[in-house]
């Protein structure tokens, strides 16, 4: 997997804050995830570790700082940045399958909407995507039909569809029931890969130690550690990163 | 059944533009009802603003008022003239479309965020994302309250009888010129409506709620 140091930074975040009102959730915020790069983010419960997330495609707003993708700043609004949005695929915790569509339209919707793509080219790619989570004999099914780690898979295949620069997932697995976990997490080490940049929330150490190039540790609005998984798991820093770590071990 | 029988010419043309005024005016209500209430939750600002503007304006305005105005008052602005039943029917849907709007921004709340949320995330558009993903699954919980809205309008229409439309509002008074009892006159219009509510409206509220209730 590509070395940060050599490639280009492809998301950029530079002094980056956000408040909520008083609260200063992001907190001078730099970072940098390279091409092909797999990122997790980790952190306690209203760390920012989600807004930071939404940031990167702009869900959410921010006070200052500068977000790029590829070199590109993110444009405020109106069609440049729906154009940009379609380079960052985003993948959320409660799925958000379109709930009045099939699958199949679920994951052709993006391209023929936004890439204008035919109904047939879409329809194949879907398909072709949808084989590869594992979820293709389901397409003519509505979401609800599927049990979450279904779901999630499709969701998956729907944001990939688009062609995407860059995947987020704001912690993918916790919505899931145990025995589901593992089935979408190999989709996503699998994506990791072939080379996917991605941005993932998750406390899956499994999946870090496995996919990650690097880890982030956030606390209160601040990336406060960040190192490789070996490093970070077997020797955090910070005292705040090792009482973090004995609680979601003990678990 | 003497009155219906002797008069059917008041009756019939009394509530065929009844229903013209309904249903003219349910389709441009229903249409500028959902371009308010997507207004309503546009994210630029003064979209909102004058999206809410129209609906406390117009809502908090009597009918008779926004009647009189285009009936009375429009004509003495120099604009190209128009017909009473055309008058009426603008009225009725200005009116009407702030109820609509505002049933519809109600069944926009029930739909999660998370579903224009995804929707913003792969690209769509505010449009589109209104259109394609959050209308669609709002209708649905949308179909009882746009009904009363409907009910309402389709009774609301006799208020144009009051500026020189003939409708099933205005039965009562030529009947009393034809010198006719006006209490049976009066029941018989009543009960019309009803069988018009019940007969044809309740049995689509009705279909549409199955037919969307499967779908989901
Ligand atoms: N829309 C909002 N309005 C106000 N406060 C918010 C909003 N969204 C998040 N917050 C607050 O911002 C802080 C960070 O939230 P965020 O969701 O980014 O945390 P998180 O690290 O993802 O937490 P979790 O692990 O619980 O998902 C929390 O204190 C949260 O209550
Ligand atoms: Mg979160």
């Amino acid at each position: 997997m590509t070395n940060p140091a050599h490639a280009p930074a492809l998301v950029e975040l530079k002094a980056v804050n956000k408040h909520y009102g008083p609260l200063h959730v992001l907190q001078e915020i730099n970072l940098q995830v390279a091409k092909g790069e797999v990122l997790v983010v980790i952190g306690p419960s209203g760390s920012g570790k989600s807004t930071l997330c939404r940031t990167i495609n702009r869900l959410e707003t921010i006070d200052n700082g500068s977000i790029t993708i590829d070199g590109k700043e993110l444009p405020k609004e109106g069609k440049q940045l729906a154009n940009l949005r379609a380079d960052v695929g985003m993948v959320f915790q409660s799925f958000n399958l379109f709930a009045h569509k099939t699958i199949l339209e679920n994951v052709t919707l993006g391209p023929i909407k936004v890439k204008g793509m035919s109904k047939s080219d879409a329809d194949k790619l879907a398909m072709g995507l949808l084989e590869r989570v594992g979820v293709g004999h389901q397409a003519a099914k509505l979401p609800a039909q599927l049990s979450g780690g279904q779901q999630q898979r499709v969701a998956i295949a729907r944001a990939l569809a688009m062609k995407p620069k860059v995947m987020l997932f704001d912690e993918p697995t916790s919505a899931l029931d145990p025995e589901m976990i593992n089935e979408v997490l190999d989709v996503m080490v699998e994506l990791a890969k072939e080379g996917m940049t991605m941005v993932v929330v998750t406390h899956e150490m499994g999946f870090a130690r496995k996919a990650a190039d690097r880890v982030i540790f956030m606390a209160d609005g601040q990336i406060v550690e960040e190192a490789t998984p070996q490093e970070f798991f077997t020797n955090p820093q910070t005292p705040r990163a090792k009482d973090f770590l004995s609680k979601i071990l003990t678990n | 059944m003497n009155v219906l029988i002797d008069n059917s010419d008041l009756f019939l043309t009394g509530f065929k533009n009844t229903g013209i005024l309904f249903v003219i005016s349910a389709f441009f209500a229903l249409i500028l009802g959902t371009i308010v209430a997507g207004m309503r939750v546009s994210p630029a600002p003064a979209m909102r603003a004058a999206g809410t503007f129209y609906v406390n304006f117009v809502r908090n305005t009597p009918l008779t008022l926004i009647l009189a105005f285009f009936a009375l008052g429009y004509p003495k602005l120099g604009l190209p003239n128009i017909s009473f039943m055309t008058a009426a029917i603008i009225g009725l849907s200005l009116y009407t479309a702030t109820y609509v709007s505002e049933a519809i921004r109600s069944g926009i709340n029930t739909v999660s965020v998370g579903q224009s949320e995804a929707a913003r995330a792969i690209g769509l558009p505010f449009m589109q994302t209104l259109s394609l993903i959050v209308l669609p699954q709002a209708f649905r919980s949308v179909v009882p309250p746009l009904f009363s809205v409907f009910i309402a309008l389709l009774k609301n229409t006799t208020v144009a009888a009051g500026f020189s439309v003939f409708e099933a509002g205005s039965i009562r008074a030529y009947l009393s010129e034809r010198g006719e009892p006006l209490l049976p006159g009066l029941l018989w219009v009543a009960l019309i409506f009803v069988v018009l509510v019940l007969g044809i409206l309740t049995p689509l509220q009705r279909y549409l709620e199955k037919k969307w209730r499967v779908a989901r």
